[in-house]
């Protein structure tokens, strides 16, 4: 039932399907019966918006996994710098001589000014890295908060009140002051001054940091609704045919979780792309030479007063990108939950 | 009775729910008695009912049966084992045998479970493997309580309340128990489908020789599914006998009230003299002394009061009937027309 795979398509494309079969491990069997899930997948069928951005975010996907793929195609690569190698293609100034950035039959989306790298295929590892460190980021802050939520909710008492305080300390706190603040702290403990920051580290750092001020939200709403559910007659029932707690927690609440896990997880995501690109663009996270949608902006803002074409393309992409999931996530909900009304 | 030892031997079971309360630290301020020193026994095969006012306590003690919360008093004897404190692994031999059926057939069934899910759920736990594998068994237990066995892959919403209350009969059945406790199996459901689900489970108590906690404030019904009848005020047994015996000479003057408030189908007969009792039942948080029932009763004196009527063999009692009464009624009493008097003058709007 979990989105079992941590690659960055993985979540949605599974989720989205997983819910319609979740309950349905068998087939039909030609039976009439439907389960929720299928009644909450013919309902997102037919809301054009949820389908519309479900193929949006699905081409965003599909282009971060393939993008090794579609820079091999076309022929460039983004590391290499383009403009100071081959003469004639920045002036004097290192701005592309062609207009708008230098758009050309050769660099479709221009070429950056000052080192000359390709934008396109910047843009490509640029949404590979983002994606990948969002989506990996949302799947371990849902996991997270998942088993803590749950447990909290179904063992109640001292656990519970523990949990409790430690959620409300976790979202009184001002997340982004904190990573930057400490951020050169931290990285110092581990790297000495001279050496640069291995990427891995950096991307490492960047998820499990996100994962632990992101739990408690979604650890606070599962909570709830366990406390609503554990009250319920079928988990007494459960109970006197001599369940286990974890058979309890997991064959008779857990089925009844995924609607609100599946709506926080697809609203958390866009949310993760945002925060960890504003982390990169204020010198936080992912730094220059690794492509990232934030590191691409922090570039674009140098150059937007002479040529706003380096701030379009990674700006644009990601509004479209962020709607959609936006949208979808809504989508989402209001096939889950019909009795929600717009 | 029979000698032998009962199925179910329950005996001074009390259950007190602690309330919290105080600031900054918070401490037990008091107790509401929900259930205070039953006794009762059940024997194999046979089908105890269980009738009494909202809140007397009379779904706390089913849950306390089965062991769903835990007592803070008494002793549970199931066979002659003591299962009172008994945890999870203890009780796991007896889970099978003592099965509970849910007052409300819309909450007490998993919404994301298929019906077969729901019904071999219990086989799958106990680690019971029927022959014929668990489809086939829950196919059969679905025909046993009147339901298509093609139904197995639907889902709960589709069924209507009759129909899940059947599954929830299906449910309790799946591991062949030897005791159901039914907290009112009925109450949620519309008359006609009620008639079905119960006689659904006099057949089965019939067929399978189980035996029955049947739990319900409809005394028709009580009336009509069991064998013998206790009569529950505010946490305590007050009356308890064979089902004529408490129909026809009720002894403790709150069974004879409640008898009379059944409404009566015939219009040519006199109408009987109904018995208006005046007043709340009192808090459990802090109950009565002496005999519970005496701030609402016409025959109260001093020495209820003071004194604690215990369960016995009121005098002229048939073996078994026992009743809680200082002063029991008899059959030739006229039901307290004084009273009845009183009611009226004092609630005229409820005479008109």
């Amino acid at each position: 039932m979990t989105p079992a795979t941590p690659s960055p398509a993985a979540p949605l494309e599974v989720t989205d399907k997983d819910s319609a079969a979740s309950a349905k491990p068998g087939a039909p069997k030609g039976s009439e019966s439907r389960s929720p899930g299928r009644l909450a997948w013919t309902r997102f069928k037919r809301d054009r918006t949820g389908v519309i951005s479900a193929f949006v975010v699905i081409f965003f996907f599909a282009v971060g996994i393939l993008a090794p793929l579609i820079a091999k195609v076309y022929g460039k690569d983004p590391y290499t710098t383009y403009g100071m190698n081959t003469p004639g293609l920045l002036n004097e100034f290192n701005f592309p001589v062609k207009p708008n950035g230098g758009i050309s039959s050769d660099f479709w989306f221009g070429i950056e000014p000052q080192l000359g790298r390709d934008v396109f295929t910047f843009l490509l590892y640029g949404i590979r890295n983002s994606l990948l460190i969002a989506a990996v980021a949302a799947l371990l802050t849902t996991l997270l908060g998942v088993v803590i939520g749950i447990t909290a909710g179904y063992l109640g008492g001292k656990t519970d009140y523990l949990v409790g305080r430690v959620i409300d300390i976790l979202l009184a706190f001002p997340q982004t002051l904190f990573f930057i603040a400490f951020w050169p702290v931290v990285m110092a403990i581990f790297v000495s001054s001279e050496e640069n920051t291995p990427v891995w580290l950096t991307v490492t750092s960047l998820i499990l940091v996100m994962t632990a001020f992101g739990w408690a939200s979604i650890a606070r709403l599962l909570r709830g609704e366990v406390l609503a559910l554990r009250e319920r007659e079928f988990v007494e029932a459960a109970k006197v045919t001599g369940a286990s707690p974890a058979r309890i927690i997991f064959k008779e609440l857990l089925p009844n979780l995924w609607t609100p896990i599946l709506i926080q997880s697809t609203l958390l995501l866009p949310t993760y792309v945002t925060a960890e690109a504003g982390l990169a663009f204020v010198g936080v996270g992912l730094t220059d030479p690794t492509p990232d949608w934030g590191v691409m902006i922090q570039n674009g803002a140098k150059y937007y007063q002479d040529d706003i074409t380096f701030m379009l393309f990674p700006g644009l992409s990601m509004v479209i990108f962020v709607v959609a999931f936006n949208l979808l996530g809504d989508s989402v909900r209001d096939a889950l939950d019909p009795k929600t009304k717009r | 009775m029979s000698s032998t030892t009962p199925l179910l031997d329950v005996s001074g079971l009390t259950k007190h729910f602690p309330i919290k309360g105080g600031f900054p630290i918070k401490r037990t301020v008091g107790a509401v008695q929900a259930v205070d020193g039953l006794d009762f026994q059940v024997a194999e095969g046979e089908s105890l009912g269980l009738v009494g006012e909202s809140g007397c306590g009379k779904s706390t003690t089913g849950r306390l049966i089965t062991r769903l919360l835990e007592p803070t008093g008494g002793r549970i004897t199931y066979r002659g084992q003591d299962i009172t404190h008994a945890g999870r692994k203890q009780l796991a031999p007896i889970r099978s045998e003592i099965q509970m059926i849910f007052q409300d057939p819309y909450a007490s069934l998993n919404p994301r479970q298929t019906v077969g899910k729901i019904i071999s759920g219990p086989m799958e736990i106990n680690g019971i493997n029927p022959p014929g594998g668990h489809e086939k068994r829950v196919r059969e237990l679905l025909e046993t309580v009147g339901l298509n066995p093609e139904h197995y892959n639907r889902f709960p919403h589709e069924f209507s309340g009759g129909q899940r209350q059947r599954i929830g009969v299906a449910r309790a059945l799946a591991l062949e128990p030897k005791l159901i406790v039914a907290d009112e199996p009925v109450s949620a459901l519309d008359v006609s489908i009620q008639a079905q689900v119960v006689n659904l489970l006099q057949q089965v108590q019939k067929d399978l020789g189980i035996a029955f906690v049947f739990i319900a404030h409809d005394l028709a019904i009580v009336r009509h599914f069991s064998q013998r009848v206790a009569v529950m005020y505010l946490g305590k047994i007050v009356e308890i006998a064979d089902r004529d015996d408490l129909y026809n000479n009720p002894r403790h003057p709150y069974t004879r009230a409640l008898l009379s408030a059944v409404p009566e189908a015939t219009v040519d007969e006199e109408p009987r003299e109904r018995i208006r009792l005046t007043g709340d039942v009192p808090s459990p948080i802090n109950p009565p002394s002496g005999c519970r029932f005496r701030t609402r009763c016409w025959k109260a004196t001093e020495k209820c009061a003071t004194e604690a009527p215990p369960l016995v063999e009121a005098a002229g009692n048939k073996p078994g009937h026992l009743t809680a009464c200082h002063y029991p009624e008899t059959t030739d009493t006229v039901p307290a027309p004084r009273l009845s008097k009183d009611g009226l003058t004092k609630n005229p709007e409820a005479a008109a």
